[in-house]
This record gives C-alpha cells, structure tokens and sequence, in this order.
C-alpha cells in the first residue's frame, strides 16, 4: 500500500514537472516570437525612411539639417544590436521623424501631394506597430520572467534553460536630459 | 492580461461551443424521435391493415440533419454571415480610408499577437463592427462604411480592438455558431408547423370514414401528452434560442471593451466612439435578426438593450452603452492615476 501511494505520488509529481516545463518553453517561445515582430516593424520603417526623404527632398531643399537628422538616425538604428541598444537608436529615430513632421505642418503643399499623406499615413501606423509590438513583447517577457521566479516554477526553470528576458525600455533621450536650471540670479556670461 | 485569464476565457468558450453544438442536435432529436414517438402510440391501437408508425424516420432524418448542419456552420458559418450583411473583402485597399482601416487592423494585430484577420466592409450608412469566424486563424472584422465615415483614428482603433478582443477570446466561435443555429431553429419550427398542419389535414380525411380511429386516439392519454409537449417545443424553441443568444451576447461585450482597451491602451477611444455610435440612432438595416448579436452596438436598435435591470437583462443582446462608457472612463482613470498622468501608455503616434 505505501508503495503504491508514493507511486501516485510520483507520477502526480512527473506530471507537474513536464507541464511547468512546457509551459516555460511556450511562454519563451512567445517572447522569442514577439521580439521578432518588433523586427519586422522596425525594418518595415527603415525601410519606409529613404522613401519618404526622397519623396520631400525638393520641397525642403532648406531643412536639410532636419532630414539629416533622420537619415543619420536611421542609418544608427540600422546598424543597432541587442535590446538596449537598439531601443534606445529606435527613440532617437523616433524623435528625429517627430520633428520632421513637425515642421512638414510648415508646407501645405507638401500635404496636398497625395504621396506625402500617404507615407505619413504609413509611417504613423508603422510606428503604433512598432509601440503594440513593443507592449507584446513586454507583456509576454513580463510574464515569462514572473513565471520563471516564482516558486515552485523556478524550480524547473534550469531544466528549461529560462533566463530572464530583457524589457523593451522606452528610452527617451529628449526626456531623459537633465535640463541645467540655474537659480542663483546670477546674469549668465555672455 | 494575465495568460490563466485568457486561457479561461477560451477554454470556457470552447466548452460553450461544444454544449450549443451538442444541445442543438438534442433539440433536433427531440423533435424528431418525440413526433415519432407521439405517432407510434397514435397508430398503435390502428387495426393491423393500416399504417403503423415501427421506424423513426422523422427522427432520423431530423437528427443526421441536425448534425450536417452543425458542420455546416463550422466550416461555413463565418462566411454566410458576412454572405447576408453584403458585405465585401478589402483585398487591395482603394482610397486612403480602406488604407487607414487595413493599417489599424494591423495595429490590432500586432497588440494581440494574433494573425490578421480578413477585413470586410458592409455598405450600410449606419456605423457599426463586428467579427466572425471559427477560430483566430479564420478570422473576419467588417465594418460598414457608416463606421469608417464617422470615427476618427483612435475611435476606429478603439473599435477594432474590442472585435479583435472577441476573435482572441473565441467569443466569434461561440456568437458565429448561434448565429447559424438561431436562424436553422426558427426554420425548423415554421417547417414543422407546416408539416404538421399539412399531416394532419392528411389524417383528417383519411380517417373521415371510420369514426374507429379518433375514439383510440382519445383513448390514450400518453399520446396526448407527448403530443403537446412536441408542440410546445415547436413554439419555445425559436423564442429560447434567441434570448441564449442574447444572453451570451451581452456577458462577452463587457470583457471585450476590457480587452480592447488593453491592446490599445486608450480606453477614452473607445468610449467616445461608442457614444458616437449610440447617437446613430438608425438601426443597421443590412444587419438582420439572425446576426445582430455579432455586433459592437446592437443592430436593430431594440429599446431593452438600453433599459438597465431585468428587462434589459433579459430582452437585450447588449448592456446599455452608457453602462460600458462609465466602465472605460473608470478604467481609463485607473490607468492616469497609475502612470501619474493620462496617455503615458499610448503608442507614440506622429502628428497627423
């Protein structure tokens, strides 16, 4: 009889160890998934840049400093590796087509050609794929790792190889400067 | 979202699924198997020359074609349905609102890790959403032109998110189902009616010349009884399939706001479409009874989907809007006090 009860004992045990198992490689092959969903947006706007500058070139002949600005971010975000790197060329790129657009507003001709709002229309929804992918794979990471901690998943998370996965910070340079305030009322130095 | 929430949710759909498939073939036996029942206890006390009524053939036929129609639904449920809103597929968008839509449902795509669904466009003044299909992978979103007309960006997002919601939580499974199966009940029941009018017209004057076979009938009372709960079944279950199908409609609209809201992370978007939808006070024509329940508001404008307690509960495929507007202003406002302040979680979007 006791042998028969640590015999249940065991295989309720076995079973357990294969479902967390396979649960952690579900939830990794998510993650995994949801980074290259990331990828592919981002190539996507990589991809829809050269376009959109060659297409306003003409136009704004005299805010090359600003298309520069993109180009130069894009090439950057192009030749970035890893999560954190990457993120943090992706919000420069961000913001560089942020002031882009910001002064196409200055040229309503530009808006009146069909092609522009259509690029724009483009790029606008590339770039919430990109923040949806973004909120994926974070979601799905969050959880991963959470799973990976808790007890008694944690206990089969060498068996599954887990490592936590690293989030997808929005890395803001514009927001992350610390703006110098001088308050001592002293006139600065010409 | 929590994965355990989400597996629930399609798990429990899935079950539902299976016990609406399951009850409908019941209902379509007991149809079958209890008119031959009631039949063979009439033609029982027959003299042996005449008819008796020994083989279930209208059980039989009743039941297998319960069951084909099941498949049926399965396989084209999802495809009748858009088939009867006129609806047509956006393969190559054609102005830049088709283009606007396809990149939403993208974007919603993208939000819930799910394959994009076929995008369909039902030409009716009127704005409104729905989504069918079996499962995420044979998906549909259709909106009527009414819709893409009158929302904005977000709004139309805020839209398609709640459809992608229920294509994630398989509520399309379960609602597309009942669509089929509303409308295959209410047929049934009037070909019944119908047949039987016309069996007993054939009765009647069969047996006119011997008064013989009327007196056996009276004789037994079992038969009677049968009889009548047949018949009952004939009228209430049209009438009960409609109000399950309204039922169930109406818990998943609740989660599917919730859901939607967390793929876009804008709850106000939301909301401030569905207001607008409300103050559409036409119904949608082309949406007829049989797939009214699929809908984001409800298609035919019925009065008792807005009156809050039992009649509402009861009579309406939707809670009232101003229900589902306070619940996402709620969340929305949970969502600034977490972030300190409102629209720190939405996407970055260029200045359009």
């Amino acid at each position: 009889m006791p042998g028969i009860i640590f015999l249940v004992v065991l295989a309720v045990l076995a079973l357990w160890v294969v479902g967390a198992y396979n649960r952690l490689i579900g939830l990794k092959n998510q993650v995994v998934n949801g980074w290259k969903q990331i990828d592919v947006q981002l190539k996507r706007r990589h991809d829809l840049i050269p376009n959109l500058v060659n297409t306003v070139k003409g136009a704004m002949d005299f805010e090359k400093s600003t298309l520069e600005a993109v180009i130069a971010a894009r090439n950057k975000a192009v030749s970035a590796t890893g999560v954190k790197a990457t993120a943090q060329a992706e919000g420069e790129l961000t913001q560089a087509l942020g002031r882009f657009f910001a002064l196409t507003e200055a040229y309503p001709q530009l808006k009146a050609t069909g092609n522009v709002a259509q690029l724009q229309e483009e790029l606008t929804s590339t770039e919430n794929k990109i923040g949806f992918a973004r909120q994926f794979y974070n979601d799905v990471a969050t959880d991963y790792n959470t799973k990976q901690m808790q007890f008694p998943t944690n206990l089969v998370a060498g068996l599954a190889k887990a490592s936590p996965a690293e989030l997808w910070e929005i890395e803001d340079a514009g927001e992350r400067a610390v703006p110098n305030v001088d308050l001592s009322m002293n006139k600065p130095p010409a | 979202m929590s994965d355990s929430n989400l597996f629930a949710q399609q798990e429990s759909n899935r079950r539902r699924s299976a016990w609406l498939l399951a009850g409908f073939i019941l209902l379509f036996a007991w149809v079958g198997f209890g008119g031959d029942w009631a039949f063979y206890l009439q033609t029982q006390g027959a003299p042996p020359e005449a008819y008796h009524h020994i083989i279930p053939w209208i059980g039989l036929l009743t039941s297998s074609f319960a069951a084909g129609l099941c498949w049926y639904s399965w396989r084209y449920g999802a495809g009748r349905v858009l088939w009867a809103t006129g609806a047509w597929e956006i393969i190559e968008p054609a102005d830049p609102a088709q283009q606007q839509l396809v990149n939403v449902v993208e974007e919603m795509a993208v939000a819930s890790g799910l394959p994009r669904p076929r995008i369909w466009i039902v030409p009716d003044p009127d704005p409104n959403a729905f989504a069918t299909g079996i499962d995420p992978q044979h998906a549909s979103i259709a909106v009527t032109e009414g819709l893409l007309r009158s929302l904005n960006r977000d709004e139309l997002q805020g839209v398609v998110a709640h459809e992608m919601a229920h294509v994630r939580n398989l509520d399309t499974r379960l609602m597309t189902l009942l669509a089929a199966m509303v409308g295959a009940i209410a047929l049934m029941s009037d070909g019944m009616g119908r047949m039987l009018r016309g069996g007993a017209y054939v009765r009647g004057s069969s047996s006119g010349g011997g008064g013989r076979g009327g007196g056996d009938r009276k004789g037994n009372p079992l038969a009677l009884i049968v009889l009548v709960a047949w018949l009952l079944s004939l009228v209430v279950a049209p009438i009960l399939s409609q109000l399950l199908a309204m039922a169930v409609s109406r818990k998943r609209e609740f989660l599917a706001d919730a859901t939607g809201a967390q793929f876009t992370r804008n709850p106000m978007a939301l909301a401030s479409a569905l207001e607008k939808l409300d103050g559409a006070t036409a119904p949608t024509t082309t949406i007829t009874h049989g797939a009214a329940h699929l809908c984001i508001v409800d298609a035919l404008g019925r009065p008792a989907s807005e009156r809050p307690g039992v009649v509402g509960d009861v009579f309406g495929s939707h809670p009232p809007i101003r229900e589902r507007v306070i619940r996402l202003e709620g969340m929305a406002y949970q969502q600034a006090k977490l972030e300190g302040h409102p629209g720190v979680l939405t996407p970055p979007s260029l200045p359009a």
